[in-house]
């Protein structure tokens, strides 16, 4: 059983942690000025709570208690373990950019192969060299939400990735989290600018290496994307089943712009995926897709948060949940349409495939519409596989388990359909492979 | 040895006997039609063959080849030749036919021991087959059954049957829903698929199916049993004078 702490101590514990990870944390100064204010920030909520409404269904006070002391600098060892994990999840043809116990690695990354057009550099070396803030203040933004203010007190290390005006990036970037410690935190932050009218793919995975366990991975990550760029963001969460994994994703996008989002959390203990999409600039049409794939007594939650802030915009978000087991999927998906941003088209559509009578799928839609002149709208299902589907799959020779098998990948198929690179499809279709596998 | 011997088959569903002792013998090479009126328990039977889940076999047996037909999966069963053509063939979106055709035709060769078809093989067999029912390619790319008019979810049975060659064909009220043209490219499908080791039931409420596909042994079903077996002479003797006269018979 986890300890469940009274807010005064989780509070003094953290504070520890914080104390004890200053002398680590890199920039100094006004970077750390910067760390400061948003760990007071943090401080006055603490860990996220189920009285706070965006939580409700992910409390992590109850969950997890306590945020545990940061992971050390990953050893030789630890690399060695990394690396093959690393490169199991590797996408074909994909840039890898490896980050072990929230430290980039540059020696397991492809950064040889990096194109032209883009150029990396890590967290730790940017704020390291961000004498006036500036930079820092950007790439460390916050939100009112605690778990980004943490992870901005918190962050070790990342990536820091631009891409140039009108440049388009041929192969998908990819960053790699691998975790291989024991009951140890790690806090990442990256941040991605994609130029006006550039094209790129980015792809996150979240990977435990062998021996791995009972950890926290706190991300975020900030994207730019800019006037008629277009941008394909792919992220797979496959943790260790007894880990944490707390990402944020703070997005906003420019006019006639293009992104594809797609999340799917395959494991981990608990999961939470929040993404906070800022429609900025009109003409923009976003798709943001995500995916829960639970069994046993794992709890994912993802939280999707589409701000239409000008007219003209499209968005489209569909969420899939397939739950076996005594496994818990939260779905909150919020449209907001502000006051300006008429001629808004935005639907919000969630499934969710239950698999056991145990099996649980909370689904949160809002719609929160302040502008006249829209089109928006959701729908929401939840159910059983259809047994009359499973027998006649069965009649034609196929195994019971193959016959689930084959209507899971239909019930997901759909949003996994949408992802335009085949290299990529081919990537998430093998993870939820994996996970389909892994069930029998 | 018959290939499916039906001894004696009560079966209940959501506490009802809808089979109420039930003998049926068909032996390789036969083509059987069952007919009688709706709710005689036709479809019921079709399923209890094929192994669908919810049916309470409360006494009986059914023999396939001289195994326990009852004690195996659905799958298994396939695997083993029966094949059954559903009255009401079910769409499944997303996934598409040709997978679905591929995935089955794998699985059952896999279990019996078989090499699965190349891609090459796969594909140039079920132009073949979807060809000579008519079926247009595009469909093949479409969900299984997704948006298919009545007889072209009809067709698409039979292009299954026909690519996994089972032994024992069971048509469920294939005819329905086809039209004329329709119904007589399907029972050529069928026709073709005649063979002295395969042997088929065709259930059915019109004798025109029958004039196209000309049974060896025509029998007459009513309230969860067999109350009549004869000829193919008796299907036209059905459509005279109904069904009537066999309700309290046997
Ligand atoms: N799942 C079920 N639940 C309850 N009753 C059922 C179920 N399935 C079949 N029955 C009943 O069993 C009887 C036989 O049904 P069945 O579908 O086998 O008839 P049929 O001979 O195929 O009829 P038709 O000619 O109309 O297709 C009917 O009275 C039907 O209502
Ligand atoms: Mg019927």
């Amino acid at each position: 059983m986890k300890q469940v702490f009274p807010k005064a101590d989780a509070e003094r514990a953290i504070g520890n942690v914080f104390a004890a990870a200053r002398g680590r944390l890199p920039g100094a100064g006004p970077v750390a000025k910067i760390r400061a204010r948003a760990f007071e920030v943090y401080e006055r909520t603490g860990l996220p709570h189920r009285r706070m409404e965006d939580w409700k269904y992910t409390d992590l006070r109850a969950l997890i208690g306590e945020v545990l002391p940061l992971a050390p600098r990953p050893d030789a060892e630890a690399l060695v373990r990394a690396k093959v994990s690393a490169e199991q999840v590797s996408g074909d043809q994909a840039v890898k950019l490896v980050l072990v116990d929230g430290i980039f690695a540059p020696e397991l990354s492809d950064l040889g192969r990096l194109e032209n057009e883009v150029v990396v550099r890590s967290l730790r070396e940017v704020l390291e060299n961000s004498a006036t803030g500036a930079m820092a203040g950007l790439v460390l933004s916050t939100t009112s939400d605690p778990a980004i203010s943490l992870n901005a007190a918190m962050a070790t290390d990342g990536l820091v990735i631009t891409v140039a005006d009108g440049n388009a990036v041929k192969c998908p970037i990819q960053i790699v989290h691998v975790a291989t410690g024991l009951s140890v935190s790690t806090f990442t932050r990256s941040y991605l600018q994609l130029g006006k009218g550039a094209h790129a793919a980015i792809v996150e995975t979240f990977v435990p290496a062998g021996g791995a366990s009972g950890y926290q991975a706190n991300d975020a990550i900030i994207v730019l994307v800019g006037d008629e760029a277009s941008l394909s963001h792919i992220r797979v969460a496959a943790d260790a089943s007894d880990a944490v994994n707390i990402s944020s994703a703070i997005i906003a996008v420019g006019a006639r712009a293009k992104l594809d989002l797609f999340s799917m959390t395959c494991s981990g203990s608990i999961s939470r995926y929040q993404g906070f999409i800022t429609l900025a600039g009109e003409g923009t049409k976003l798709s943001a897709n995500g995916v829960n794939l639970i069994r046993d007594k794992l709890h994912a939650d993802t939280t999707i948060v589409v701000d239409h802030a000008v007219p003209h915009c499209t968005s489209r978000e569909k969420f899939r949940a397939v739950v076996d087991d005594c496994g818990r999927s939260v779905f909150q998906g919020r449209i907001v349409v502000r006051p300006a941003a008429r001629k808004t088209d935005a639907t919000l559509t969630t499934r969710a495939l239950l698999l056991s009578d145990q099996a649980e799928a909370d689904n949160k839609p809002e719609l929160e519409i302040l502008a006249d002149d829209v089109t928006c709208g959701h729908g929401a299902t939840s159910g059983a596989l259809d047994d009359t589907l499973v027998f006649y799959l069965r009649a034609r020779g196929l195994s019971e388990t193959d016959a689930q098998s084959l209507l899971i990948k239909a019930f997901l198929g759909e949003l996994i359909e949408e992802i335009t690179s085949e290299n990529l499809r081919d990537f998430v279709t093998a993870q939820a492979e994996h996970w389909l596998q892994a069930g029998r | 040895m018959a290939l499916l011997e039906i001894r004696h088959l009560h079966v209940g569903v959501e506490d009802r006997e809808v089979l109420r002792g039930l003998d049926l013998n068909v032996n390789a090479g036969e083509v059987h039609a069952i007919m009688g009126p709706n709710g005689s328990g036709k479809s019921t039977l079709s399923h209890v063959i094929a192994g669908k889940p919810g049916y309470e076999i409360t006494r009986g047996q059914i023999l396939f080849r001289g195994e326990n037909l009852l004690r195996m999966e659905p799958n298994e069963r396939a695997a083993k030749g029966v094949f059954l053509a559903f009255q009401y063939p079910v769409e499944i979106p997303g996934v598409t036919t040709m997978n679905f055709l591929r995935a089955a035709l794998n699985a059952q060769r896999k279990a019996r021991g078989q090499q699965e078809f190349s891609t090459p093989e796969f594909l140039k067999r079920v132009r073949q087959v979807a060809g000579s029912l008519n079926i247009p390619q595009d469909m093949l790319k479409r969900g299984v059954n997704v948006g298919f008019s009545g007889g072209e979810k009809k067709r698409n049975e039979i292009l299954q049957m026909a690519l996994v060659e089972p032994s024992l064909c069971i048509l469920d009220e294939i005819d329905s829903g086809l039209d004329i043209d329709a119904l007589r490219i399907v029972a050529s499908g069928i026709n073709a698929l005649r063979a002295p080791e395969r042997a088929m039931i065709i259930i059915t409420h019109y004798r025109r199916l029958l004039d196209h596909i000309v049974p060896d042994v025509v029998h007459v079903m009513s309230k969860g049993r067999i109350m009549k077996s004869g000829g193919k002479e008796l299907a036209l003797e059905l459509e005279a004078s109904g069904y009537a006269q066999f309700e309290h018979a046997a």
